[in-house]
């Protein structure tokens, strides 16, 4: 008897009349020692947890008639498969529901309860493995600490850096294993290994002329100018392309083919990035599709949603109120306005649009203007390394190595300040905004990269006269053109961290002292204190990451030069923020965060893919220097490696990559994904019909009917085959239940 | 003298482990913290699990001071017929649900209750009055004014309140979250 009263008894705010009823009689009472009572229990209890009234699914009113007949039942009910945790009670009653599964367990048979044991101590063997994953963790206390005070939006963009200082390790570990090991094995006579330098005799020797600096004696401003461009003594190292100039190492049982390492890893860290960030992004692509209708949706969102619960600083939240306030007055606004506009005269939309074109030309004219600086910059850049250096004074030497890099970031600094003045003339909505001058300023920052590489490229495949003929580029001015891509990659990523460390060292922190000290100053109140810019911080390391990757296959080590810089752009990054920011008065979704970084990023992958590709299969290797030297084009030692495998391999190798097998594959490919995809935005809903006119508050006429269907739409055509009982009226309100509710729900009598 | 090794035992660590979502971390630092809250005596190993702390006292923890839900989240999770005070189960409860492992349908099944200010079991008109105001601000200079509340309300009840009954109650709240994309990231409090 005390059990029924406990298990019922958890809400006591319930007047519910009719439960009276069920604890009246003592052959009830035995009845509902049963576990099949118990099992209708547990199931009414998630399902109503301590909700009264409207939208409940099971009455506990009239449970008596339903015991017998569900005694039979749900004796084969699998109680064990529900998790216990999931269900919405307090602690003691979960206790209560646990003695009451493990008693029942004794019902099942021995295959039931094996597998009910196994799984139980599988999930507890995952969970300990979880548990102790999360303890490597990186950064994990400064990961929480930084959401506590300035909310999940920023959280967002540390917690993105992170992912990419993991993956450029990876990338570099991928590297260091098949490409530099063997040479470190063989260079330090580790292992009983030599060299293979196959000559090759086709080859013009006016090519294979690679002069050498003289090694003399070396100022140390040459050092210095060596050291941040990459030339000089670093020429000539592991961390570039030149240094790999051997055809194989062999080993004492085999020979290790070194090009086809070094292509292969290059193909195999991109598919890993590529499929990394696929992985990565497929959640937010889930949500972004079930978000579809957000336009229906955003109040909901941000009301129920809208609380970031873990903050705990007092500041913070104070500023989370104001920014709360702010969005929602923003967004009733927004509504008035898009009102007003749906109201538009004729000739205003004319002028609006033909405003907005003249804008977007100008914007276009902007982003030619830096493309056109940036090429210029380089071909200076380009010619004025060819003088001799030590004639030249320090600073202007690196003015003039350094030229590219300059542009591209002034261009990077400037054009987001000319975007966002811009777009206020257009006339969009706040939201729509916001967007486009992000996709501006992507674009812009993901195209500077590619007009510098353009204008490498052309340069080195520009010959006005018979130069190229010989080796098919211009082997007079870059003997090992390879290299030369590679510094500009190198000096591409120092001047950025160098960058980011003047801006916070030299603009961030003297902003913040003026503004505590000397806040008297109406120009210094006006220009505030620093806010945490997502956007355009994320932009940042999306540029570094996408010339990480172009960089790579020029310079084996630019991926570990890349993880150190990560890391150290993490902890200024937040040094920063601590001390110097103050959190955005703007708020900027989680939600959207996470899918627009792994978005952004993936055009850069994708852009990255270009230049590398390109530069494998149409520009001749240099054959003075790295591991191409006896092939015309990189790919080729690909075919070459294939045509000596056996025939029936080449054959079926062939036929894999021909047109007439690729196609038809890549759409059945497709065709599985697709098929796949609406599957994930239909989860298995419970249908509730509710029969109109019928009131949902507490009473024994409540009258919701509930069957259960895995999808949705399955329930919509079945629809009309239900009719309300007592009345002739169709149900018509649909009510998609998604409450956690038992696999196998069946249809109650009434 | 009070007799412990305040370490909880390994088959309490365990069951615990299996009634909530928490790691053994999670519940071992808990338990600390709730008998910091506890006075001086009754900070041993039976009494802790034992003695109810006031709601007062659990609203001094870092976590819920700068909450605007801290009142009703104590008092949702609260087992004591008053609802003003927590034993230590329901403070593991608490946590476990706000916790990155809880399923998002036991959070929305919480957040409902936490949203229904006059406890009824809907959500109707005052409650989301009383919830846009929590979100806003304390004062009166941030409040919106009452045809901006109406104005949004009335979306509020547009986008969710399926059959037009004026109140959102359980399964159209959870339908609405649901779809939002927010809810799991933003309803969640770490120890």
């Amino acid at each position: 008897m005390s059990d029924t009263s406990s298990v019922s008894g958890w809400d006591s705010h319930r007047d519910d009349t009719s439960d009276s009823s069920v604890f009246t009689s003592m052959t009830m009472s035995f009845l509902q020692e049963l576990p099949s009572y118990r099992s209708l229990i547990r199931r009414r209890t998630t399902i109503l947890g301590r909700d009264k009234t409207g939208g409940t699914l099971l009455k506990p009113a009239s449970s008596e008639n339903r015991v017998s007949s569900e005694a039979g039942r749900s004796e084969k009910e699998h109680l064990g498969s529900q998790s216990i945790r999931k269900y919405a009670l307090n602690i003691s009653e979960k206790r209560r529901l646990r003695e009451i599964q493990e008693a029942q367990v004794k019902y099942l048979s021995e295959w039931d309860q094996w597998k009910q044991y196994s799984t139980k101590s599988w999930k507890r063997f995952i969970e300990e493995a979880k548990e102790l994953a999360s303890h490597l963790e990186l950064w994990k206390n400064d990961i929480r600490s930084i959401e506590g005070k300035f909310g999940t939006g920023i959280q967002s963009y540390f917690s993105f850096l992170r992912f990419l200082v993991i993956l450029n390790l990876v990338i570099f570990i991928i590297i260091f294993l098949f490409i530099l090991l063997p040479i470190i094995l063989t260079k330090y006579k580790i292992t009983d290994s030599t060299f293979l330098i196959v000559p090759s005799n086709e080859v013009d020797m006016r090519c294979k002329v690679y002069p050498m600096n003289s090694t003399g004696l070396i100022y140390f401003y040459t050092y210095m100018i060596d050291l941040l461009s990459g030339t000089g003594f670093l020429e000539w190292t592991s961390l570039f392309y030149g240094h790999y100039t051997v055809d194989g190492v062999k080993f004492k049982n085999f020979t290790y083919d070194l090009p086809l390492a070094y292509l292969l890893s290059t193909v195999a860290y991109l598919a890993l990035s590529l499929l990394w960030i696929v992985k990565r992004s497929v959640e937010g692509f889930k949500q972004n599709l079930v978000r579809s209708e957000e336009q229906y949706q955003s109040y909901c969102n941000k009301i129920f949603a809208g609380w970031d619960f873990c903050i705990t600083d007092e500041s913070t939240a104070k500023l989370k109120h104001s920014s709360i306030l702010y969005e929602l007055k923003t967004d009733l606004v927004e509504e008035r306005i898009r009102q007003k506009v749906a109201q538009r005269t004729p000739e205003e939309t004319l002028r609006i649009y033909s405003l907005r074109m003249l804008l977007n030309a100008i914007v276009i004219t902007v982003l030619a203007a830096c493309f056109y600086a940036i090429y210029e910059a380089t071909i200076f850049s380009q010619e004025h390394m060819k003088k001799e250096i030590n004639k030249m004074v320090f600073g202007e030497n690196l003015l003039i190595l350094y030229l590219p890099s300059i542009v591209i970031t002034l261009a990077n600094f400037i054009t987001p300040i000319i975007f966002s003045k811009i777009i206020r003339y257009e006339d969009y909505s706040p939201a729509f905004e916001i967007r486009l001058t992000l996709l501006r300023c992507v674009f812009m920052r993901l195209a500077t990269i590619c007009a510098l590489v353009f204008t490498l490229g052309s340069k080195i495949t520009f010959c006005d006269n018979e130069d190229c003929r010989v080796c098919g580029y211009n082997h007079k001015l870059y003997p090992c053109w390879e290299n030369q891509f590679g510094q500009e990659m190198y000096k591409l990523t120092i001047f950025d961290l160098i960058i980011n460390l003047a801006v916070t060292l030299f603009v961030e922190f003297p902003r913040k002292l003026l503004v505590t000290h000397c806040s008297s100053w109406k120009l210094i109140r006006y220009w505030g204190q620093q806010e945490f810019g997502i956007p355009d911080n994320v932009l940042g390391i999306v540029y570094a990451q996408t010339i990480c990757w172009i960089g790579s296959f020029f310079s084996p080590l630019l991926p570990a030069i890349a993880t150190v810089k990560f890391i150290i752009i993490f902890y200024v990054k937040e040094i920063s923020l601590m001390y110097t920011c103050r959190p955005s008065t703007r708020p900027f979704r989680a939600s959207n965060s996470n899918f627009f970084f792994l978005l952004v990023l993936l055009i850069g992958l994708t852009l990255a893919f270009i230049p590398l590709g390109i530069s494998m299969t149409h520009i001749p290797s240099s054959k003075a220097c790295g591991p191409f030297t006896n092939y015309n084009i990189s790919w080729d030692v690909v075919p070459k490696t294939v045509s000596t495998f056996p025939s029936a391999l080449q054959t079926l190798i062939h036929s894999i990559t021909s047109e007439a097998f690729a196609v038809p594959f890549f759409i059945v490919i497709w065709q599985l994904r697709l098929s796949d995809l609406p599957r994930v935005t239909q989860p298995s809903h419970h249908v509730l019909f509710h029969c109109p006119g019928w009131s949902t508050q507490t009473g024994s006429d409540s009258t919701q009917r509930a069957v259960g269907y895995g999808k949705s739409r399955q329930a919509l055509s079945h629809s009309e085959t239900y009719s309300c009982s007592g009345r002739d009226e169709k149900p018509t309100k649909l009510i998609l239940n998604t409450i956690l509710v038992p696999s196998k729900l069946t249809e109650l009598p009434y | 003298m009070g007799s412990s090794t305040s370490h909880l035992s390994k088959e309490l660590l365990t069951e615990y482990q299996e009634l909530t979502f928490l790691t053994k971390q999670e519940i071992l630092l808990a338990h600390k913290r709730f008998s910091d809250l506890l006075p001086q005596e009754s900070r041993n190993m039976e009494d802790s699990l034992r003695v109810r702390v006031s709601t007062e006292q659990i609203l001094t923890l870092p976590e819920l001071k700068a909450n605007p839900f801290r009142e009703r989240i104590c008092r949702v999770f609260s087992t004591a017929p008053e609802r003003d005070s927590l034993s230590f189960e329901d403070f593991l409860d608490l946590f476990s649900v706000f916790s990155d492992a809880a399923t998002p349908e036991i959070k929305s099944h919480y957040a409902f209750r936490i949203f229904d200010f006059d406890d009824d079991g809907t959500l109707n008109k005052e409650d989301l009055k009383q919830l846009v105001n929590c979100l806003t601000g304390e004062g009166q200079d941030t409040q919106l004014s009452t045809t901006e509340m109406k104005q949004l309300i009335e979306n509020i009840l547009e986008e969710s309140d399926i059959d037009r009954d004026g109140t959102i109650n359980l399964s159209e709240f959870q339908h609405v979250i649901s779809r939002s994309p927010d809810f799991t990231s933003s309803f969640k409090i770490v120890l």
